[in-house]
């Protein structure tokens, strides 16, 4: 049944492997294959029922008629009665039958989600996210942003935050949606069963780049998962020439710091995302834009042409300014 | 087929109907009614929305709390349920055609309710929290203030029908179908004050 | 004599209907009581039900086609991924103008233009009740558009969503006027819509035609009824918590801060408590035009009219019941999550034994493809659809991963479009010409049917696509290579065929309305009350009120009409019956053209426009508010007048 996604796939032309909740790379992901597949036969079935009972009410034979122009107009056949009961009574069981299938696939994804090994915090951003790796050993927390590595099999909860305004967290590949409201803590259950990489993104309406607030998402071994951990860990690279010298010194005594912070470096401001590992990711300014040089220095010259009305300011850098925050900030893996 | 070219076939007379009835007979009595589930329907949610709140706290009402002063809110609950009762001889009296009764009375329920506004005026000095203060503070200002509003308005009415009474139009039995519609409307009223003198006055006491 | 008896006295020398004046005569007499005073200031003081649904219907498709405009402007923006044609924060404006158009200043004003229209001539009598509320609710809903679109033309329009959720909307991240401009807009369409609401349940309950009992009452009025009490019980909750928002916004309340104590999902609760009542306050009366349509269109009656009820009753009441399926993101307790699943699919039980009953109709009878019927058909292939979505999202898991994506967006135009906007435009050509005198041109409806059929699945169908493709809702772009692209521009392409037929559509209305063929009385073949007069229906009505006897009046009348006779003539009057068996019970005077509910509703927008600006603009605007309706209020004459008899 998880691969009778493929008769839908068939549909989806030209469907993506990443942001996609046909996807079915997580717990939850899959029994939404399963459970949608259930639902899209019943339902089709109806439809089919319904659509025929037209076609064939408008279309067929009518020389006994019931209409007013024989007086007939408040007489109805014996047959409408019982078929007005079938009919109920169909209708009925189809939905008894789907309420009681979603209900088992509920319990399912509770079960799946019971007992995390892994516990996470992510806090939404207009219009970024915050993303906490919670370990009771407080040392070994890991604090990154718009990127989420999980190991493959390994049972994860996220707990869910808000800064500012209600946000929804969605990964389609691995689970459904749960949304982040300021004052409230809700949490999401993720367990990833395929490595891969996928693609997350707000889904409630947020304000002005509500569009632009997407999140990597990196399902791997549990290896390359605790070789990724260890480097986040780290603190940030040193800068080691010149050219990079002038970037960390710009970075550290300016702007930049009031709002980033970066590990190991006297810039420890928490109101933005966390730069120490800022150039390990797949893209920047969460998910508008894939990471590379020519992205990196267009960012940081002028992000409000780039991602309107995001919180980052365009601050007027001069060339030789611009040129050393990139060479630092690239090191920064 | 119009009803033109249809030949009318005169089947029933109702020229001897009454021009006006009182209670569900009465056109204006269904609109009444509709209104009082409307306002109602605002006073329940409101109500609701107390609850949400409450529910959402560790403390009902959050500290620092002072109780609001029962003095101006007991003294306003009493004299509404007092004002039942020349509230239901003006009823009577008009279901009776009594309008000389509705005239006296009249004016005893404009100053009740004058009266009730300078104690409101009163509770809401007393209820020792703002608006602005905290969510409580918000909702039970909400309660008081939409309750308010509904006695200015049944005030004004009576105050109104008080001096159309006063003339000629008074006469008319039509008026007294208001008169009567009128005093069926101060009874929701104060029903509604009932449950918000409650959730205003004492159920911050029980939690605390 | 007691006051008493004297007032249950009929003036002697009074002209009334009956056998001694009658036909002609009285066509002339009627006229002259219930026209309009000329000129301007008469048009403005009209509280003709038949104007005042007019206006309603004119302006809603005005809105329609404003609101129209915007979503052709966001398809543009979506044909292609990372477009620039529209900006991030101008494209947030136009969805939420979009979707607040939609809801508050097209889809319920429409069908309740509709209702007012319809329901005195389907109930045989002169006039809606309280006729001068009816005239105040349509200034007062004008007067909330124009608000609205003016502001959008000023660019301070909201950019929040029709929905407006808090911190969002709030007064911190919410900055400027726009917000209050749409909370405040809320304001004067709910204070119309339910003032058009008590005046339709008022009028259905009291005066019906004699012998119209409950059991007799065509299913739109049973639709039309069902509808005014949802939004007599839903639409205080939408007032409460738009009020509550303005109060947070500009006194400085806490009710949806979490900071001190307010909650966020206090909003979501009274939005949704109101808007999934909402949805079928639109829905149920395009029901009540298909079953009018398909028993005229069949020539029978509806198959089990009793079961057609009950299920009108029973969605009313059910979809009270349903509102926290629009919040099961949110992290509310799972236990109580399934009983508003368990009542979501509920819901479609009753709407699939209307469905039943409509096709077994067609099935018992003979129909005739014109193009109300084609609608009709349009509806049912589109619309359940649309309902088959709904039980699917219906299914919480299955909405964690759909809630919030293009798939609710393909999902609420099925049952919205397909149900609620193809039964109209089916029902505006069958009545059009009962309206104008003048049939639509047959031609050129068939052509916009088509159009707007197949216009429609082009454009919604791939979104369902799309949001399972991980497309978001409220996105002014996509990124390319996500397998968006595709459904996207089909459904740019769709939405230009559907407005091209809407232009069809509204041509075929303007030309037909100077140039159509003459429509007779009942050109249709109808069975229900309005078709008994002509076309379009004179100032008053009916020339005399009708008696009923059975559920399809004009099928079962014989060579004669029953009526009454005996009310007055120069002066406005109807008829009052009693609630359940419509027994002929009280002459009631209707209200006179009167300019006082223009002037209440000019009064009431200065309180509330400014009101936007300063709380103390209540307590000051209340004066000319009050001073208007008293003017309004204060009755004309103490003594009825006497008129000589004719003999």
């Amino acid at each position: 049944m998880r691969r009778g996604g493929a008769w839908l796939t068939f549909l989806l032309t030209g469907c993506n492997g990443y942001q996609n909740a046909m996807g079915g790379d997580g717990a939850e992901g899959a029994n939404f294959i399963q459970l949608f597949s259930v639902f899209m036969v019943v339902c089709t079935i109806m439809y089919v029922i319904v659509a025929a009972a037209l076609l064939f009410a408008l279309w067929r034979r009518r020389s006994a008629a019931l209409v007013v122009e024989d007086r007939k107009h408040h007489q109805t056949s014996a047959l409408v009665r019982p078929a007005l009961f079938a009919w109920t009574a169909l209708i009925g069981a189809g939905l008894v039958a789907l309420t009681i299938a979603s209900f088992f696939t509920d319990r399912s994804n509770a079960a799946e989600g019971s007992k995390p090994q892994l516990i996470l915090t992510v806090t939404a951003n207009q219009w970024w996210w915050d993303v906490e790796y919670n370990l009771p050993d407080v040392s070994r927390t890991v604090r990154t942003a718009n990127e989420i590595h999980l190991p493959v099999g390994i049972p994860a909860e996220v707990t869910l935050k808000s800064n500012d305004v209600i946000h929804s967290f969605w990964i389609p590949n691995l689970a459904g949606k749960q949304d982040l409201i300021p004052g409230r803590q809700t949490d999401a259950q993720l367990l990833p069963r395929k490595i891969g990489l996928y693609r997350g993104q707000c889904a409630e309406f947020c304000g002005t780049q509500h569009a632009q607030m997407a999140l990597d998402v990196t399902v791997e071994s549990k290896e390359d998962f605790l070789r990724w951990y260890a480097a986040q860990l780290k603190p940030a690279v040193a800068p080691a020439n010149p050219q990079q010298h002038a970037g960390y010194r710009y970075f550290t005594t300016r702007e930049c710091a009031s709002c980033h912070n970066i590990s190991g470096t006297p810039a420890s401001g928490q109101v933005a995302p966390d730069l120490t590992h800022f150039a390990s990711r797949r893209s920047l300014a969460a998910g508008a834009l894939p990471m590379n040089r020519g992205n990196v220095y267009g960012w940081v010259a002028d992000p409000q042409s780039l991602k309107p009305g995001s919180r980052m300011p365009t601050v007027g850098l001069k060339a030789d300014e611009l040129h050393s925050l990139v060479a630092y900030l690239e090191t920064l893996k | 087929m119009t009803d033109r070219d249809l030949a009318p076939s005169f089947i029933e007379d109702v020229s001897a109907l009454p021009t006006h009835a009182f209670s569900h007979r009465s056109l204006t009595w269904w609109g009444i009614m509709a209104f009082m589930v409307i306002e109602g329907s605002f006073f329940a949610l409101a109500i609701a929305a107390y609850f949400f709140l409450m529910a959402q706290e560790q403390q009902w009402a959050p500290g620092p709390w002072q109780p609001p002063g029962l003095v101006a809110g007991t003294l306003f609950t009493l004299v509404m349920l007092l004002s039942e009762i020349p509230n239901s001889m003006i009823k009577k009296a008009a279901e009776n055609y009594d309008v000389a009764t509705a005239r006296q009375l009249l004016p005893v329920m404009t100053a009740i309710g004058l009266l009730l506004l300078v104690i409101r005026g009163f509770e809401f000095n007393s209820l020792h929290v703002l608006w602005y203060e905290s969510a409580y503070g918000s909702i039970i200002w909400a309660l008081l203030f939409l309750h308010t509003t509904h006695i200015v308005t049944d005030w004004g009415d009576t105050v109104v029908l008080w001096r159309l009474m006063k003339t000629p139009h008074g006469k008319d039995p039509r008026r007294l179908v208001d008169t009567e519609e009128n005093a069926l409307y101060w009874r929701f009223v104060w029903l509604a004050w009932l449950p918000i003198y409650v959730l205003i006055y004492w159920v911050p006491r029980l939690f605390h | 004599m007691t006051p008493a008896e004297r007032a249950k006295q009929p003036p002697a020398d009074v002209a009334r209907d009956g056998p001694k004046l009658t036909g002609a005569k009285l066509d002339k007499r009627l006229a002259a009581t219930w026209s309009n005073p000329p000129g301007f200031l008469g048009w403005l003081s009209s509280v003709d039900h038949k104007d005042i649904g007019r206006r309603y219907i004119v302006t809603a498709l005005a809105f329609l086609a404003l609101a129209g405009t915007l979503a052709i402007v966001m398809r543009l923006q979506l044909s292609k991924p990372d477009n620039d044609l529209v900006g991030a924060a101008r494209y947030n404006e136009i969805f939420t103008m979009h979707g607040t158009t939609m809801m508050f200043l097209f889809a319920v004003p429409v069908m309740q233009g509709m209702q007012i229209y319809l329901t005195p001539l389907m109930l045989g009598t002169r006039a809606n009740a309280f006729p001068r509320l009816n005239a105040f609710s349509y200034w007062t809903y004008l007067a909330g558009g124009c608000l609205l679109w003016v502001a959008f033309l000023l660019n301070i329009g909201p950019d929040i969503g029709w929905f407006a959720y808090p911190p969002l909307s709030g007064p911190q991240y919410g900055v400027g006027k726009r917000t209050d401009i749409w909370a405040q807009m809320v304001t004067f369409t709910e204070v119309a819509a339910l003032a058009a609401a008590v005046s339709l349940t008022a009028t259905i309950l009291k005066q019906r035609a004699p012998g119209m009992s409950l059991g007799r009452m065509p299913i739109f009025i049973w639709a039309t009824l069902v509808t005014s009490l949802m939004v007599i019980f839903s639409m205080p909750s939408v007032a409460l918590a738009s009020g509550m928002l303005l109060s947070d916004r500009l006194v400085g309340t806490h009710f949806y801060n979490p900071a001190e104590q307010g909650d966020a999902l206090l909003w979501q609760h009274l939005f949704w408590f109101f808007g999934h009542p909402e949805v079928y306050i639109i829905f149920l009366p395009a029901t009540g035009f298909v079953s009018e349509i398909v028993a005229t269109f069949s020539r029978r009656s509806i198959v089990h009219y009793p079961i057609v009820v009950m299920a009108l009753v029973a969605t009313g009441i059910l979809a009270f019941g349903l509102w926290v399926h629009h919040m099961f993101a949110t992290g509310l307790p799972r236990i109580g999550y399934s009983f508003y699943t368990a009542a979501s699919m509920a819901v479609s039980i009753p709407t699939g034994l209307q469905i039943f009953c409509w096709i077994a109709t067609l099935w018992e009878g003979r129909p005739r493809f014109q193009v109300p019927l084609l609608y009709v058909i349009g509806f049912i292939f589109t619309f359940v659809i649309g309902g088959l979505t709904g039980v699917i999202i219906a299914a919480v898991p299955l909405d964690l991963q759909l809630h919030d994506t293009y798939f609710i967006v393909a999902h609420f135009h099925y049952v919205l479009i397909g149900g609620a906007v193809f039964p109209l435009l089916g029902a505006i050509t069958y009545w059009f010409p009962k309206a104008t005198g003048r049939l639509m041109s047959e031609a050129l409806g068939k052509t916009s049917f088509w159009m707007i059929f197949l216009g429609f699945q082009l454009a919604f169908f791939p979104m369902h696509i799309a949001g399972i493709n991980g497309m978001p809702r409220r996105v002014y772009t996509y990124p390319a290579g996500m397998g968006l692209e595709l459904p996207n521009l089909l459904s740019s392409l769709g939405s230009a065929v559907v407005a091209v037929a809407v232009l069809l559509f509204v041509l075929n209305l303007v030309m037909s309305a100077r140039g159509g063929r003459a429509a007779p009385a009942n050109p249709w073949g109808g069975a229900s009350l309005e078709w008994a007069t002509s076309s379009p229906p004179p100032k008053y009505n009916f020339l005399h009120i009708p008696i009923v006897n059975s559920l399809a009046p004009l099928w079962d009348a014989g060579e004669k009409m029953a009526v009454v006779h005996g009310l007055r003539i120069d002066d406005r009057e109807l008829l009052l019956t009693t609630v359940v068996s419509a027994k002929a019970d009280v002459r009631e005077p209707s209200a006179e053209p009167s300019l006082w509910p223009f002037i209440a509703t000019i009064a009431l927008t200065v309180m509330f426009v400014c009101s936007i600006f300063s709380p103390w603009a209540l307590a000051i605007g209340i004066v000319p508010v009050a001073i208007a309706l008293l003017a309004w209020f204060w009755p004309k004459s103490p003594e009825p007048e006497r008129e000589p008899v004719i003999s």
